[in-house]
């Protein structure tokens, strides 16, 4: 049983990172993520965690900077936001194609222009094609459970790709809760000394993230395909072994919420889930069956779990804390590809929320619902825009 | 140093390099001085771009291809990594072109040369983008056609002058830092043997003439990188113990007509316009020969 | 065949290839090959110094140097570097 603290999602982050006997960080800062880049280093100069911190002169060389201490043999670990994760982005993409096993946490910040330095996911989604496993949490703990476990699911040898563990920006990041942080005996049975098979070794040597064509090509991207879906897995069984050992169950790929018998489903990612269960409940006294279903692994996207829990339901109600300029939100055409084929689908309303850190209410909430019932054409495609007036 | 002290195993053979490639012969000479245990880091450019293809990979060293503005960053971590693990008998080599240094590596470059990581980051000179057919980059000495300065002196962007990296690398008061020709093979040699006992970073700056870029026949790689320093418009300094001096002197000088008039490149300069690099090319001459074993700013 | 070829065959996971594979003949690509007069040298090294690909290889008993055809790309910068012009392409 560990000991439980008062503290923020980021320090949750850092002290996970401890708990992982990471070896090498290299961070860059930006708000909101900068906390963990100062946790990390008092926990290094004060010896607390045995780590080398490389200062870096921007995110790009951060992640590069990681990439290199994986290749000679080195558990690392970093961070960003927003526009630090679009600086990344090269890297992600490179970490992903060369099957480097990598974690880092991203604070979930919005992109400017506006600035915002509030919490949205656009910064996260618009990564998602860079071929990095991405778990999204709710809370301060489930950011610190999760991270471990990102570096078990990363290092498994059936799939050796990056994993991002994306936690809101404040709501998760800044706020605090009672957090159980875990004893290092227990998390040294959990999570196995680093492995990696892309390693610069003068006794075996190899040529690392070489050229290639045709179907050797195609072959590395099969194979990068693979590892992903594998990951779907293994996402699962981290989740089960972590409940074994620490007690916490977060459901592994979704996390589910009174769907069994609901009529209207809300899907959902980040923290503003407690936010849905809570309108969720207030609907069903009011004699809607509400359910939520909570994303947690957007990549890879469980395509039939999805479409297992929302199969049965009328109405979903996918909420959007991002915007994929020229279609609708990401999550939700996701959540449309999954439900496709099905002989009656529901009818799905998008609700584009939460952007640039707009709280979202459960009042919000309820008047979404209330929008997206009286909809009863399933192939209209029914976007609403909070403080917008509808859009049909 | 003597030609028999160069090491005799070979680190790099088959490769689909041009005929006379300067860079090949900088890189073949720098794996002879470091031997089998090292690790390479090379980024997008005419060295990837002929070794990296599989299968033909060349080289019989560990070797990594880099994002193209990372290779000072993946340097940095490959050796924290290392230096995490106690290994101290690798040496961690990074071999970027003049522009994954000096344009787009510049960031990270300046970054990893003030950070106490060891590792020897050696900038092949070939003064363009070679690779993707000569483009202009940050070390194109002025005068030079490019594909994208077809006609210097039209070209607003015509660089003022060539970046000196050495003098960047200095003014970070890097631990060792120094400039070498492929011409000169036992300076350059000794000048690896010496960044890799350095215990931090150090930079060797290593120009390479390139035939089919420069515009001479292949056999005069050599003859070209020589005229280069005869002519003063390269130098063989070092940096080392906070003091800059000359390694070499050349025993003849040149004026730099002779050089330029030795490459296809330089055919549009005018008279006046040499001239005029001619007395520049004198002035740095004197100030460096004023300011021998002195530290510099 | 060597273990490591045979590795190759079945796709090494990720981008990745063991060392020193290098399966074409990149001399293939010129015909003439520079000619040493070996009775001539005086084993100063100098050409097998300044070759780019490493084609010359200097003979452990007899000090001169030989070329390898698979290797050499006719740059003839042997030729052109030789204090005693004995080498002809």
């Amino acid at each position: 049983m560990g000991e439980k603290k008062f503290i923020t999602g980021n320090s949750a982050v850092a002290a996970a990172v401890k708990l992982a006997r990471v070896g090498v960080i290299a961070v860059y800062p930006i708000t909101p993520q900068t906390p963990i880049a100062e946790r990390l280093a008092t926990f290094v100069s004060t010896g607390e965690l045995n780590s080398k911190y490389i200062r870096v002169e921007s995110e790009h060389s951060a992640l590069s900077a990681c990439l290199g201490a994986c290749m000679a043999g080195v558990r690392p670990f970093t961070a960003s936001s927003s526009q630090g994760l679009a600086y990344m982005h090269e890297i992600l993409a490179y970490a992903s194609g060369g099957r480097y096993p990598l974690v880092l946490a991203v604070v979930n910040r919005s992109l400017a222009p506006p600035w915002s330095i509030w919490g949205e996911h656009q910064d996260s989604i618009q990564e998602r094609d860079t071929g990095c496993i991405q778990l999204y949490v709710e809370t301060a703990q489930e950011a610190l459970d999760t991270t471990i476990q990102a570096f078990k699911i990363a290092e498994n040898s059936s799939v050796f790709t990056p994993v991002m563990v994306c936690l809101d920006a404040f709501h998760v990041s800044h706020t605090e809760e009672l957090v159980e942080i875990p004893d290092q005996a227990d998390v040294d049975r959990f999570l196995p000394p680093f492995q990696t098979s892309m390693l610069l070794d003068p006794d075996e040597p190899k040529s690392l993230s070489i050229g290639a064509s045709g179907k050797q090509y195609m072959t590395w991207r099969f194979q990068q395909y693979q590892a992903i879906k594998t990951a779907e897995k293994v996402i699962q069984e981290a989740n089960k072994e972590f409940e074994s050992i620490f007690g916490r169950d977060y459901g592994g790929l979704v996390d589910a919420y009174r769907c069994e018998d609901a009529d209207c489903i809300i899907v959902i990612m980040g923290s503003f889930a407690g936010v849905a269960r809570d309108t969720a409940d207030m609907l069903r006294l009011n004699g809607i069956r509400t359910g939520v279903l909570k994303i947690r692994a957007f990549r890879p996207f469980p395509n039939q779990v999805i479409s297992d829990y929302l199969n049965s339901a009328k109405w979903v109600l996918v909420i959007d804390r991002d915007l994929s300029f020229g279609n609708e939100g990401a999550v939700c055409s996701e959540v449309r590809g999954a439900l496709y084929g099905l002989d009656h689908a529901p009818a799905i309303t998008n609700f584009i929320a939460g952007l640039g850190g707009a709280d979202v209410t459960a009042q919000d909430i309820r008047k979404a619902v209330q929008e997206m019932i009286k909809v009863t054409d399933v192939t209209e495609r029914h976007i609403i825009f909070q403080f917008m007036d509808a859009d049909k | 140093m003597k030609i028999k002290d160069v090491a005799k195993e070979e680190f790099i053979t088959g490769s689909l390099s041009c005929a006379g490639c300067g860079n090949l012969l900088a890189v073949r000479l720098a794996l002879k001085a470091l031997g089998k245990r090292t690790i390479i880091i090379i980024p997008a450019g005419c060295l990837s771009a002929v070794t990296c293809f599989c299968p033909q990979i060349p080289f019989r060293v560990p070797m990594f291809v880099s994002p193209f503005a990372a290779t000072s960053a993946i340097l940095q971590g490959v050796s924290t990594g290392f230096e995490f693990r106690g290994i101290k008998d690798i040496n961690v080599l990074g071999i970027g072109g003049d522009g994954a240094t000096a344009d787009i590596g510049m960031a990270s470059f300046s970054d990893a040369i003030v950070s106490a990581s060891r590792f020897i980051y050696l900038c092949v000179d070939n003064e363009a983008y070679m690779n993707t057919n000569v483009q202009s980059s940050a070390t194109t000495p002025t005068g030079a056609i490019t594909t994208t300065t077809p006609f210097p002196d039209t070209m607003q962007e015509t660089r003022l002058s060539k970046k000196n990296l050495f003098s960047i690398a200095v003014a970070h008061k890097i631990p060792y830092a120094a400039t070498a020709s492929v011409s000169y093979p036992l300076d350059y040699y000794e000048k690896v043997l010496k960044a890799a006992r350095t215990d931090g970073p150090s930079f060797i700056h290593v120009q390479i003439p390139c035939p089919p870029g420069w515009g001479f026949p292949t056999e005069k790689t050599i003859e070209i990188g020589r005229m280069a320093v005869e002519s003063s418009m390269w130098h063989l300094l070092e940096y080392k113990d906070g003091k800059v001096r000359f390694t070499h002197v050349p025993k003849k000088r040149i004026p730099i007509s002779e050089y330029l008039k030795a490459q296809a490149r330089f055919r549009r300069m005018k008279p006046d316009d040499i001239a005029h690099l001619q007395s520049m090319t004198n002035e740095q001459l004197a100030a460096l020969e004023a300011n021998q074993d002195k530290t510099p700013l | 065949m060597s273990s490591r070829l045979q590795e190759k065959e079945t796709h090494p996971l990720g981008p990745q290839w063991p060392a020193g594979e290098i399966p074409i003949n990149v001399g293939s690509y010129t015909n003439i090959k520079p000619v040493i007069d070996k009775s001539r040298c005086n084993s100063c090294r100098l050409c097998w110094l300044f070759c780019p690909d490493g084609a010359i290889s200097i003979g452990e008993e007899d000090n001169k140097p030989t070329v390898n055809d698979n290797l050499c790309k006719s740059c003839g910068i042997c030729v052109y570097e030789c204090p005693l012009k004995i080498i002809k392409l």
